[in-house]
């Protein structure tokens, strides 16, 4: 890693650090969350060339298994968003080991549909509360720290997000992300030089579950609550969108993404109610027809260009 | 009253109907779905959205100009399809050289644009639309009463169907399509005008979710949100029956409606989710699908 992306790293990290002084700390988590969402699921849109068109899923049983762990369980808070987490690694590999078999736009369905089953699942299952969700979830103490205190919390879920970026980066430049990243230009060569691809697939797509669960279960957290809205695939657009709009492929992209669809639905919720779809949708088009690389794939290609300018 | 398994024979057959008018909507649906797939390499998600917006136009009609039934059944798709033909005009046509994901989140983001419209207009809560008179009361079939309606329904998308099929299959300009979506190039060399008929055959392709839609009306509230959990059971029935062919569509969507009527009779609770069971089942067995071959 060159020294100015280190520097650039503990800026943000600093900023972050700092944030709750100045901003409502539970908007800060929401958007953590939310990002970390996006940066998994760009482990496979954008590194592993997957669309999952299902990935809310995740998020919303990693949301109801720690909410339940928590609340009727009463177990200790740490290992409720190990449950979480845990469940949503499994719930991917069984999903995962399904959708691969088919390619393309076929795996984009498949995986919508998988998820719908599991949503209905959700909507019908006791534990789950059906419409009103699961209430009241308490969030615990960690290391004899009160953690229904915001700043307290704060600190966690920013340990918890650091932490899962750093694995996403480390994973994306090791050898591993190398092998995805040439599953997603081409795929019959990799096959060709000898990867079982399938199993590389396989891989992301178990470890893109897992630290969404881990997203959603750091959600049920902050929220003390889990609903079906974190299963819909209303939610599971919103993380396509958030990645696109970022920038896919990019490391940074889907934090930019993510904070930008939260802080923009936080404050549109109230001044123009329903019509937010539409304009989530409206941004949706735009994108594709225009803006492809994202905020900060057309940045990067902006700043390469300016630097180009200058060498000549 | 005869029983079958336990269930009366009258219920049963009640439920069998109502899986066939279903079936007969995936039908419909998912031939569309493979039309615009076959031509446009696009999944379009829009469908379910534009499936909806035929039954709101039909209901439109009808509260504001008085237009009833029948007009509507020919206006609103006809009013659909040109929607369709200026979405491919200004903006699915800029994605053809893309990635096919491209299609699929353009059309996503206008499904959610469409949505959130007629939310925002109409409040989610559905409207009622009134079946008319010539289809209302029920035939007797002396071991069970068939509603008009539902019979209409079948016999209707089945004749669409069919219609699809024969236009694609054995007519000219069913040849140049399947010309056309074999190799675009080569048809454009021989002097037919490929873009044309891609934008004609999204027009159309959606043109028959807004005829779905109007069937729908009368059968269902009528509401925004109609298209959207549908559209995705669509997309499951086309992953088991795969995009090669017009009747396979057309026979897995009937069978799963079938299924799925069936499983309400049987085992209610999973009534929702048995057609993405048997996909998921499909895929460990056919990964390519039933009818499809794998490119």
């Amino acid at each position: 890693m060159s020294r100015r992306v280190s520097i650039a790293y503990l800026i943000g990290l600093g900023l972050l650090l700092l944030a709750p002084m100045f901003i409502y700390p539970i908007l800060v988590m929401k958007v953590l969350c939310f990002a970390l969402f996006a940066c998994a699921f760009n482990l496979l849109l954008g590194f592993t060339g997957l669309l999952s068109f299902g990935h809310a899923v995740f998020l919303g049983s990693a949301a109801y298994v720690t909410g339940h762990a928590l609340k009727v369980w009463e177990l200790p808070t740490l290992l409720g968003l190990l449950a979480g987490a845990g469940a949503a690694t499994l719930l991917g590999w069984v999903i995962g080991s399904l959708a691969i078999r088919r390619q393309g736009i076929y795996f984009a369905m498949v995986t919508l549909a998988l998820a719908q089953m599991v949503f209905f699942f959700f909507l019908q299952a006791p534990f789950t509360g059906g419409e009103d969700g699961l209430q009241g979830v308490p969030r615990g103490t960690l290391f004899g720290l009160d953690l229904a205190d915001d700043i307290n919390l704060y600190y966690l879920v920013l340990a918890i997000f650091a932490g899962a970026f750093w694995l996403i980066q480390r994973t994306i430049h090791s050898p591993f992300g190398q092998i995805l990243k040439a599953i997603r230009e081409n795929e019959p060569r990799a096959i060709s030089l000898g990867y079982d691809v399938a199993k590389y697939k396989l891989l992301a797509f178990v470890l893109s579950a897992g630290l969404a669960g881990l997203a959603g279960a750091t959600k049920t957290l902050v929220f003390k609550f889990a609903t079906l809205t974190d299963a819909h695939w209303h939610t599971s657009g919103e993380v396509v969108l958030m990645t696109l709009l970022g920038g896919m492929g990019t490391v940074f992209g889907p934090v930019v993404g993510a904070t930008v669809i939260v802080t923009l639905q936080n404050e549109l919720a109230d001044k123009v109610g329903s019509l937010v779809t539409v304009i989530m949708g409206a941004i949706f088009v735009i994108c594709v027809l225009a803006f492809r690389r994202g905020i900060v794939g057309e940045s990067l290609a902006l700043y390469q260009r300016m630097i180009g300018q200058k060498s000549r | 009253m005869t029983e079958i398994f336990g269930v009366p024979i009258q219920a049963l057959f009640g439920q069998l109907m109502l899986g066939l008018v279903n079936g007969s909507f995936y039908a419909v649906l998912s031939l569309g779905l493979a039309v615009i797939f076959g031509m446009l390499n696009i999944i379009n998600f829009a469908h379910g959205a534009l499936y909806m917006t035929g039954a709101m136009l039909a209901w439109i009609f009808l509260e504001y100009l008085g237009v009833g039934y029948w007009w509507s059944l020919l206006l609103a798709p006809v009013c659909v399809g040109l929607i369709g033909i200026a979405i491919e005009r200004l903006m699915l046509q800029w994605l053809y050289k893309l990635d096919h994901l491209y299609g699929l989140l353009l059309t996503f983001g206008l499904a959610l644009m469409i949505e959130g419209l007629f939310r925002d207009l109409y409040g989610v809560a559905g409207q009622p639309y009134s079946i008319p008179e010539e289809l209302s009361g029920a035939f007797n079939l002396g071991f069970m009463f068939l509603p008009k309606y539902r019979a209409w329904t079948i016999v209707a998308s089945l004749s669409v169907c069919l219609l699809t099929w024969y236009m694609i299959e054995k007519t000219r300009l069913g040849a140049y399509l399947r010309a056309a979506t074999e190799n675009p190039r080569l048809t454009q060399a021989f002097g037919i005008n490929v873009p044309l008929m891609v934008m004609l055959t999204y027009g159309f392709g959606v043109g028959l979710a807004g005829f779905a839609g109007v069937l729908a009306a009368p059968a269902s509230q009528v509401g925004p949100l109609m298209g959207s959990n549908l559209i995705i059971v669509v997309f499951a029935v086309v992953v088991i029956g795969g995009m090669g062919s017009i009747l396979g569509s057309v026979v897995t969507g009937l069978a799963l409606g079938i299924i799925e009527g069936m499983t309400k009779v049987f085992w209610p609770e999973a009534s929702a989710t048995v057609v993405f069971m048997i996909m998921a089942v499909v895929l460990m067995i056919r990964p390519a699908g039933l009818f499809g071959r794998e490119k």
